[in-house]
């Protein structure tokens, strides 16, 4: 378990690290870009991955890791450490669902390295900040060393572990939008141990009009499809009215009829079925919860 | 109390042995089929040995002819020989990690550079990848008439001619998954040549024995050959015994004459390492109205890998011959089948052949209560041997013994663990669970171990003119606290310090014998030497000094010397070993324990579990051991045992398993797919060792503590499920129990009942 020989180019600017990617993949040689490693260094070790360059942005810090509140947005850079987000007052107050999914992700010692860019950029499914991501939309910048654009989170991420990066990009910074008034978040999950991928997560947002109608509602699975599935479209029953949880989980199971996720050693499809309905009606039921309790 | 390894382990300074390095040592990394099973038609070494810093690629064409295969430790039988493995496959390969090629370098780095440039040709063969495949296919070896290599049949009584003859009975099929024990640290080996001689560093658990058989493989003089015990991460039964780079690494230092170091990495680990546990259970139990059981028959089928290793068939013979465990059957029949198939091969793990046996009796003692809705603590009960009845023989044999349960009070340990966990009033607590929208269960395992397996075991004890005392011993440390326990027999023998006892072990220049660290035999075997060891150097000392003790005075041994009661003056540490020189008594005593028998620990296994109805999901909010093991020396340390056992019985019942796919290939080969508990997966574990039932066959009484942590959990664990769901008898009987298979089992149990009771 040790990596193929690469090339390691550790950056001091975000213009260098910029300048180096494009050149070198340009120059058609595999290049990898280096966050937390938390997931490329075990693929580099088991020789999954061997790329002949490395780039390192853990210089960048000055560049790539902040939290930074806009109107309505926060803007985050990538090299964020996901203990950052955990422990931000800032997130907590305007993004509580963040702090909520820090909690459930690996360990501390994982928690320490690993950044909220590199999660997005790995595209794991069953991961939580790209579900987080998927259901408030945030909107992902790709810098490449000529050109600078922002998409949404839905036209980011387009496979299991595939976004819609270019090589020469690298993600900077991730727009989330803030808690609207009268808005509750949950993220509910289940993962047989602490801390692992979960076999399936659950991300809900909803908002009340003054009458204590929903008028507005959001929900994102993982786990259950190559990518978080975003479900939002099919709670439209839901606007205008004051749901029971039992109303709730019998939208749920109707909504989560048609998911066909696949099955592994852990868990087979209808479990996952199963858990995405459960899961759901959680995260929607807590979430109206959490706009009555303030 | 304190364990002596502690400090430095704690403090990250203990010397494991990849933290060895030595001038001029290279690096080795070995080539492992790809293929479950396959013809080599060839290998091209010569890209691979002409690449730079690459020292030497041996193929088994490099090895000395005749050499091999590697032999049984135990549990031989004539004709698994025809089975065992060679340290490199010559023509065929057998399972998916089976050693090709070494590959030498200057690094690691780049030996597994060259690695990825060997040419292996391969022509693919069918794969066997359960028993019943095969079953039925041709044997995996010439002289072989079929893959069922092994069989071996017990009756008692009426055998399964009791079990038809039974008022009721019950059929059921018992899986337990492939897994194995994940010790923190991997293998790993530093042979060092120095000149006719060979120095091994790695080695522990059975270090004499496999010094030996070294010596045998490399047809060198035994005194040639050096073994160092370094600092070990675990061993559980995998660790230490002799595996293919056991030659390998020490062959290759010998021939190249210089260091060569090997450190097994964990996806090696998954592969090259003994597998353990898969067995299934078919069993017929006959039984009356009142859960007096009348008759066991079993078909116990034990899917052994691909190569016969030193275990023999150690893991199904302990299965066959512990099953009936603590109950009186009057009828037995049990036929075991051991097959071999193109996986790893196989070995023990903590607990070998209980784990899997007591999972299946002890969730049969509760299938049979749900089936005559009696209380399954009541259905043990009424089944319990007596201990009037000790010591008791089902007639079978295992590891060269006779199984016979020496003391023990069964009966008593059951109520024990019943007012431990408060059965009493478990349905209150099961009302207020439903409150907050949990299930809540409570089950019971009983578990009957054994130890102290011999044959014997030296302990060697030499008073220093400073007063400490040197005890060497032939026991190995795996992480057990080996030194601590010696270091307390010793001092409570001698009245000295524990701190001034320096246990000596692992070195083959330092230590002359010794048969090792497994079967929990290290406290009851080597400690018992210590014990006669220890009453014999008092015995000296007191001799040395009769001039001066006279009788009935008492005499304590201070650091600064021998005190004697109703006397001022010490005698110095120095002026004992002049007078016992000058008496020709000398203060060097080896005393040897004899195990003319195993010793049978035992107890109960306990827990309260809440189940989600909505995920399956399971929160163990108690876990209680009662466990008798005669006499403690250390309490601490007994407790500790069973605290680490339960820790891998949860990973055993719940989480971990070894899959592969139908061509053979592991499917869960790292961390991210073989789940172990991690420390927020273990409870709180609560342990009440007792010691009612001291062991008759040795001086102190004890018992071994190593195994029985492990062996209960599973049906423990599945019994709380079962009566928390209310599960019908035949459910929870596959190992593991995932989420999705009691939430099956809910849904099942809403869909038989009647309408209007929806759930939720």
């Amino acid at each position: 378990m040790k990596p193929c020989a690469f090339q390691l180019y550790t950056p001091s600017t975000l213009e260098d690290a910029l300048e180096a990617l494009w050149e070198l993949t340009e120059e058609g040689r595999s290049v990898k870009v280096l966050a937390g490693g938390q997931s490329l260094i075990p693929v580099l070790n088991m020789r999954l991955a061997t790329p002949d360059v490395l780039i390192d942005l853990n210089e960048l810090d000055s560049d790539l890791n902040f939290i930074s509140p806009d109107t309505n947005h926060i803007k985050i850079g990538a090299l964020t450490r996901h203990y950052q987000l955990e422990t931000s007052p800032l997130i907590s107050k305007n993004v509580p669902i963040i702090t909520e999914a820090e909690r459930l992700i690996g360990h501390v010692a994982i928690r320490s390295r690993g950044t909220l860019g590199g999660s997005l950029a790995h595209a794991d499914p069953s991961a939580e900040l790209p579900l987080v991501a998927s259901l408030l939309n945030a909107r992902m910048t790709l810098q490449s060393k000529h050109a600078t654009r922002t998409i949404p989170a839905a036209e980011f991420f387009l496979a299991y572990l595939m976004t819609s990066m270019e090589p020469t990009e690298i993600l900077t910074e991730i727009t989330i939008p803030t808690l609207p008034g009268r808005s509750g978040q949950s993220i509910q999950e289940f993962a047989l141990r602490h801390g692992d991928f979960a076999i399936a997560v659950a991300g809900a947002q909803v908002t009340m009009d003054e009458d204590g109608c929903i008028s507005d509602a959001r929900l994102t699975l993982g786990g259950v499809g190559g990518t978080p599935l975003d479900m939002s479209a099919s709670l439209a029953p839901l606007v205008g009215s004051r749901p029971l949880p039992e109303d709730i989980e019998r939208l749920m199971k109707e909504i989560c009829q048609d998911l066909e996720p696949d099955g592994d050693i852990h868990a087979d499809s209808a479990y996952r079925k199963d858990l995405a309905i459960t899961l759901s009606t959680r995260a929607l039921v807590d979430g109206l919860q959490k706009v009555k309790d303030s | 109390m304190r364990r002596q390894e502690d400090p430095t382990l704690l403090r990250g300074t203990a010397t494991f042995v990849a933290d060895l390095t030595v001038p001029r040592m290279v690096e080795a990394v070995v080539v492992r089929s790809m293929y479950a099973h396959a013809r080599i038609d060839a290998i091209d070494t010569m890209a691979t040995s002409s690449l730079s810093g690459v020292v030497a690629v041996i193929t088994a064409a490099d090895l000395p002819e005749g050499v091999g295969p590697i032999p049984m430790r135990l549990s031989s039988s004539p004709e698994l020989v025809q089975a065992l493995q060679h340290p490199l496959a010559r023509d065929r390969v057998r399972y998916v990690g089976e050693p090709i090629a070494v590959i030498v370098a200057q690094s690691r780095y780049l030996a597994e550079d060259a690695a990825s440039t060997l040419r292996v040709d391969y022509s693919p063969l069918p794969a066997m990848a359960s028993v019943d495949t095969a079953m039925a296919s041709a044997p995996l070896f010439e002289g072989l008439t079929a893959n069922h290599v092994y069989h071996r049949h017990h009756q008692k009584g009426l055998g399964s001619e009791a079990v038809a003859a039974a008022p009721r009975r019950l059929k059921m099929h018992f899986s337990i998954q492939r897994h194995t024990g994940m010790p923190l640290e991997t293998r790993g080996l530093l042979a060092v040549p120095e000149a006719e001689r060979l120095t091994v560093y790695g080695p522990t658990k059975v270090v004499f024995f496999n010094r030996r058989l070294l010596s045998d493989l490399l047809k060198v003089p035994l005194e040639h050959i050096h073994y160092v015990e370094v600092a070990v991460g675990g061993g559980f039964g995998i660790r230490g015994e002799f595996y293919p780079e056991d030659y390998l690494i020490p062959f290759l230092a010998q021939r190249l004459q210089t260091p060569v170091r090997w450190i097994e990495d964990r996806m090696e680990h998954f592969q090259a390492a003994n597998h353990s546990r898969e067995q299934h259970h078919e069993v017929e139990v006959g039984f009356d109205d009142m859960g007096h059981v009348m008759g066991l028959a079993d078909h116990i089928w034990v899917d052994t890998g691909a190569y016969i290793r030193t275990h023999g068939v150690t893991v199904p013979e302990l299965t066959q011959a512990m099953l009936p465990g603590p109950y009186d059957w009057a009828a037995l029949d049990t036929e075991l089948h051991v097959v071999l198939t193109n996986k790893t091969p196989t070995g023990t793990y903590r607990g070998p052949g209980r784990f899997e046996g007591t999972f299946v009796r002890e969730r049969l003692m509760d299938s049979i209560a749900a089936t005559l809705h009696l209380d399954p603590l009541v259905v043990r009960q009424r089944n319990l041997l007596q201990a009037t009845q000790l010591p008791y023989s089902n007639g079978l044999k295992a590891l060269g013994h006779e199984v016979e349960l020496d003391s023990g009070n069964y009966p008593a340990a059951l109520l024990r663990a019943s007012n431990l966990m408060e059965s009493e009033t478990i349905s209150q607590r099961k009302s207020e669970a439903l409150h907050t929208g949990h299930l809540r269960g409570l089950g019971f395992a009983f578990v009957v171990e054994k130890s102290g397996l011999g044959p014997y075991e030296d302990a060697r004890l030499v008073l220093q003119d400073d007063g400490t005392v040197a005890c060497f011993t032939g026991l190995a440390d795996l992480g057990q606290g080996t030194g601590t326990m010696l270091a307390t027999v010793v001092s409570k023998e001698l009245g000295v310090d524990r701190d001034r006892i320096h246990v000596i072990y692992g070195d083959t220049d330092r230590v002359a014998e010794g048969f090792g660290t497994f079967a929990s035999r290290g406290t009851v075997v080597g400690g018992s030497a210590a014990y006669l060891a220890s009453a014999e150097l008092k015995r000296r000392i007191v001799a040395v000094l009769s001039d001066v003790i006279g009788n009935g005075a008492k005499m304590v041994m201070h650091p600064s010397g021998i005190k004697v009661s109703g006397r001022t003056r010490t005698v110095s540490y120095r002026e004992v070993l002049h007078r016992a020189e000058t008496q020709k008594v000398p203060l060097d005593v080896t005393q040897r324990f004899t195990a003319t028998a195993m010793t049978y620990p035992y107890g109960v296994h306990a827990c309260e579990v809440d189940v989600s109805p909505e995920t399956g999901a399971v929160h163990i909010v108690r876990y209680g051991v009662v466990y008798d093991v005669g006499k403690a020396i250390n309490l601490d340390m007994v407790r500790d045992q069973i605290m680490g056992g339960v820790a891998q019985g949860i990973g055993g019942a719940v989480l971990e398993q070894l899959v592969y796919d139908e061509t053979g290939q592991l499917q869960t080969g790292t961390f991210m797919d073989y789940l172990i508990p991690g420390m927020c997966e273990v409870p709180d574990i609560e342990v009440v060792v007792t010691e009612d039932a001291p062991a008759p066959s040795n001086p102190m009484g004890v018992k071994g503590a190593g195994e029985g942590g492990a062996v209960g959990v599973a049906p423990a664990l599945a019994n709380a499920i079962a009566d928390a769901i209310s599960a019908p008898p035949e459910a929870f009987t596959t190992l593991p129990i995932r989420p999705q298979d009691i939430l099956r089992w809910i849904r099942l149990g809403l869909e038989h009942r009647p309408r209007g009771d929806e759930a939720e």
